[in-house]
C-alpha cells in the first residue's frame, strides 16, 4: 500500500506512536518515583522494596517470554499435524 | 417434599421451547427463561427445600446458601447476555443446547447431594459437547467427540468416587471432604478434569476455539466455573489444590504465548484464570473462598467479554489467526474497545472487575504467610497481562494493518459487550456490590494506595517488556503440543507397532503350521503309493513291487501265526 502516511488512521502514524512512546515513558517513570510519596508496606520484607513491583512485573514477564521460546521448538507443529482439517485454522 | 422447584427447569424448558418456536416467540424464550431463572434463584432460602425419594436415598434437589446462589446467578446472567449475542446468528440447536447446558450448571449450584449434582453434571457434559458440534465444521466435529469422550470418562471417574463414598460413610450429602482416600480422590479427579486441571488442561484449549463464534461465549461460562464451585463446597483447604492451581495459571500462560490462534489464546487464559480460584480454594480460609467465588464471578463476565470480542472478528472476518487479522480497530472500533475493557479486567487493571477479585486471593495468600504462592501470584498477574491483557488485543486489533476492513459488530452482539463491559468497570468501581453476595462477610480494602500502586508498576511494566520483546514474540502458523499428545499420537503409535508385531508373529505361525502340514501330508501320501517329486523312481511303501519270494514269506508267516492262534484257542 503507497498511501501517504498521514491518511491513515491518527493513532497509527509514527508521530503519535512516538508521542504514545514518550508518555509511556513518563508514565512509568511516575508510577515508579511514587513509591517516594506512597509507602508499600508489603507482605513479606522482599516486595516492600523501591521498585519492586516494577521490577519483579519486568523481569517475571522476561522470563515466561524465555520459557516460551525455548519450549517453542519442543511444542510447536504445523496445524496439519494431528490430521489435515483437525484445527480448523 | 417440595418447597422450591429447582431453578434449572426453568430453563430446560427454556431449551425444549427454543426448537419448535419460531421468530418474536423464541426470542422471548431466550430472554424469559434465564431472567425467569434468576427471579427463581433469588427466592431460594438456606438450606434444602425440595427432596424426591430415590431407591432408598433422599435426593436435596434444592439447597441454597449464599455461594450457591451466587455461582447460579452469574451462570443465569450469562445465559441472557449470552443469548442477546447469540440470537441472531447461532441456529436453534446450539442455542437449545446452551440453554440445556446452563440449566445444567444452574443445577449443580443447588444440589444438595452428590447424586443429584452428577446427574446435572452431565447433563452439562453432553449438551455441551452439542454447543461445541455446532460449530459445524470437520475440525468441530473430531474436536467434540474427543470433548464428550473427556468429559464421559471424567463422569465415570466421578461416579466411582460418588458410590464409594456413598457405600463407605452411607451418606450423599455434600459436604466438604479432604482427598484422603481412593472414593474421595476419584471425586477430587473427576471435578478437577471439568477444571481443566493438569495433566488434561488440553481438552478446554482443544474443543473450546473449534465451536461457533457464539458457541465458544457459552463454553467459557460453566463447565470450568461449576467445577470450581464444586471445590469450593467438597473440597474447601484440599492443599493439593494449591499445586495444581499454581501449575494451572503458569500453564495458561506459557500455552497462550505460543498459541496463534485468537479464541485459543483466550482459552488457554481460562485454564489460567481457573487456577487463581482452585488455587484460593486450596488456601481455604474465608478470605480465601470469597476470593474464589468472587473471582469466579468476575471471571465469568470478562471472559465471556474477551470471547464476544474474538467472536465478533470472527464471525465478521470468517479469520481465526493472529497471522491473519490486525489492524481492525479502524473499523471494528467498538469490539476494540470492549475487547481491551475485558482485556483490562482480566489483567486485574486497577478499577476494573479483575482488581478488586484477584487480590482478594493473593491478600489471603499473603495473610496465611505463603510467600511463594504470593509472589507466584504476583508473577502470574504480570504473565495474565502479558499473554491476554495485552498479547490479544495488540494481535487482533493493532499490530500490522491486514488490510481488512470489516464492519463492527452487529447490534445485539454490541449490546452484549456494552453490558458485559459496563459490569466490568462496575464491579471495579464499586465492589461492594459484589463483596456483598460472597459466603463469608468480607473484611478486605482493595483499593489502598499501596496495593494499587504496587500492581500498577507490575503491570504497566509488564506491558513494557510485552513492547520490548515483541521480536521475541513473533506468531507462527502452528499449534502446540500437549499432554493429549499421549493418547492421540503416542498410543496410537503404540497400538499400530502392537497390532503389526502380532500380525507379523501371527502371519510366521500359520506360515510354519502350514509347512509343517504340508510336509506330513507329503511323507504320507509318499507311504501310500504315491511318487515323490520329482519322480526319483522310487514309490511308497504300498507302491513299490515286492520280490515274490519275500511275499510267500510273509504269506507263510501269516497262515503260521493263524494256525497258532487257532491252536490256542
Amino acid at each position: 500500500m503507497s498511501k501517504a502516511p498521514d491518511s491513515d488512521h491518527w493513532l497509527v502514524r509514527p508521530t503519535t506512536i512516538r508521542r504514545l512512546w514518550q508518555v509511556s515513558a513518563a508514565v512509568l517513570l511516575l508510577i515508579v518515583l511514587l513509591q517516594i510519596a506512597i509507602k508499600v508496606k508489603g507482605y513479606f520484607v522482599l516486595d516492600g522494596w523501591f521498585g519492586f513491583g516494577a521490577l519483579f512485573g519486568f523481569l517475571s514477564c522476561v522470563a515466561m517470554v524465555l520459557v516460551a521460546k525455548a519450549l517453542g521448538p519442543l511444542l510447536k507443529r504445523p496445524t496439519s499435524y494431528y490430521a489435515p482439517g483437525d484445527r480448523d485454522d | 417434599m417440595i418447597e422450591m422447584l429447582p431453578p434449572a427447569l426453568i430453563l430446560i424448558a427454556g431449551a425444549l421451547l427454543i426448537g419448535p418456536l419460531r421468530g418474536h416467540a423464541r426470542n422471548a424464550v431466550l430472554l424469559l427463561a434465564p431472567a425467569l431463572t434468576l427471579w427463581a434463584i433469588w427466592q431460594i432460602p438456606d438450606g434444602v427445600s425440595a427432596t424426591v425419594p430415590f431407591l432408598d436415598y433422599e435426593l436435596e434437589l434444592v439447597e441454597g446458601s449464599p455461594v450457591r446462589r451466587l455461582f447460579a446467578t452469574i451462570f443465569a446472567l450469562m445465559a441472557v447476555v449470552g443469548g442477546l449475542y447469540a440470537f441472531r446468528t447461532a441456529r436453534w440447536y446450539e442455542l437449545a443446547a446452551a440453554y440445556a447446558y446452563a440449566a445444567g450448571a444452574v443445577g449443580v449450584c443447588f444440589a444438595g447431594d452428590l447424586i443429584t449434582m452428577f446427574l446435572f453434571w452431565e447433563i452439562m457434559a453432553l449438551f455441551s459437547a452439542v454447543v461445541v458440534w455446532s460449530g459445524g465444521t470437520e475440525a468441530s466435529r473430531r474436536a467434540g467427540i474427543r470433548y464428550i469422550i473427556m468429559h464421559l470418562l471424567g463422569g465415570v471417574i466421578l461416579k466411582v468416587g460418588i458410590e464409594g463414598v456413598v457405600v463407605h460413610t452411607g451418606s450423599i450429602d455434600m459436604q466438604p471432604m479432604l482427598a484422603t482416600n481412593f472414593d474421595t480422590w476419584m471425586i477430587l479427579i473427576g471435578i478437577l478434569i471439568n477444571a481443566a486441571a493438569p495433566p488434561i488442561s488440553a481438552w478446554l484449549a482443544d474443543s473450546y476455539p473449534e465451536s461457533s463464534p457464539t458457541g465458544s461465549v457459552f463454553l467459557s461460562a460453566f463447565t470450568t466455573k461449576t467445577a470450581v464451585l464444586a471445590l469450593i463446597l467438597l473440597f474447601p483447604g484440599e492443599p493439593v489444590l494449591i499445586g495444581i492451581g499454581l501449575y494451572m495459571v503458569m500453564y495458561g500462560i506459557i500455552y497462550a504465548l505460543l498459541e496463534n490462534n485468537i479464541r485459543r489464546i483466550l482459552a488457554y487464559s481460562v485454564v489460567n484464570q481457573v487456577g487463581f480460584m482452585v488455587c484460593a480454594v486450596g488456601i481455604g480460609t474465608q478470605m480465601a473462598i470469597n476470593g474464589a467465588a468472587a473471582h469466579a464471578f468476575a471471571h465469568i463476565i470478562y471472559k465471556a467479554l474477551l470471547f464476544m470480542s474474538a467472536g465478533a472478528v470472527v464471525y465478521r472476518t470468517g479469520m481465526n489467526k493472529c497471522t491473519e487479522v490486525g489492524g481492525l480497530f479502524r473499523t471494528m472500533p467498538l469490539t476494540a474497545i470492549c475487547g481491551i475493557v475485558g482485556a483490562l479486567a482480566i489483567s486485574g487493571f486497577p478499577l476494573t472487575s479483575g482488581f478488586t477479585t484477584k487480590t482478594m486471593i493473593s491478600q489471603a495468600a499473603a495473610n496465611d504467610g505463603l510467600a511463594i504462592v504470593y509472589l507466584l501470584l504476583a508473577a502470574a498477574s504480570a504473565g495474565v497481562f502479558l499473554h491476554a491483557g495485552i498479547k490479544f488485543p495488540w494481535f487482533v486489533f493493532f499490530q500490522k494493518d491486514s488490510g481488512l476492513r470489516p464492519k463492527d459488530a452487529p447490534w445485539n452482539m454490541a449490546a452484549a459487550m456494552v453490558i458485559f463491559s459496563a459490569l466490568c468497570i462496575l464491579i471495579g468501581v464499586f465492589p461492594e456490590l459484589l463483596y456483598r453476595y460472597l459466603p463469608y462477610p468480607v473484611d478486605y480494602d482493595a483499593y489502598t494506595p499501596d496495593k494499587v500502586l504496587f500492581y500498577l508498576q507490575l503491570l504497566l511494566f509488564s506491558g513494557l517488556a510485552f513492547f520490548l520483546l515483541l521480536p521475541l514474540m513473533r506468531r507462527t502458523d502452528t499449534i502446540s503440543l500437549d499432554t493429549d499428545w499421549i493418547w492421540r499420537v503416542g498410543l496410537k503409535r503404540i497400538g499400530v507397532l502392537l497390532y503389526r508385531g502380532l500380525a507379523e508373529t501371527g502371519a510366521a505361525i500359520s506360515a510354519a503350521t502350514e509347512q509343517t502340514l504340508a510336509a506330513i501330508g507329503r511323507e504320507a501320501r509318499h507311504y501310500l503309493g504315491a511318487e515323490r517329486r520329482p519322480a526319483d523312481g522310487e514309490r511308497g511303501f504300498f507302491a513299490r513291487s515286492w520280490p515274490i519270494g519275500l511275499t510267500a514269506l510273509w504269506i507263510a508267516v501269516l497262515l503260521s501265526a493263524y494256525v497258532f492262534v487257532y491252536y490256542l484257542s
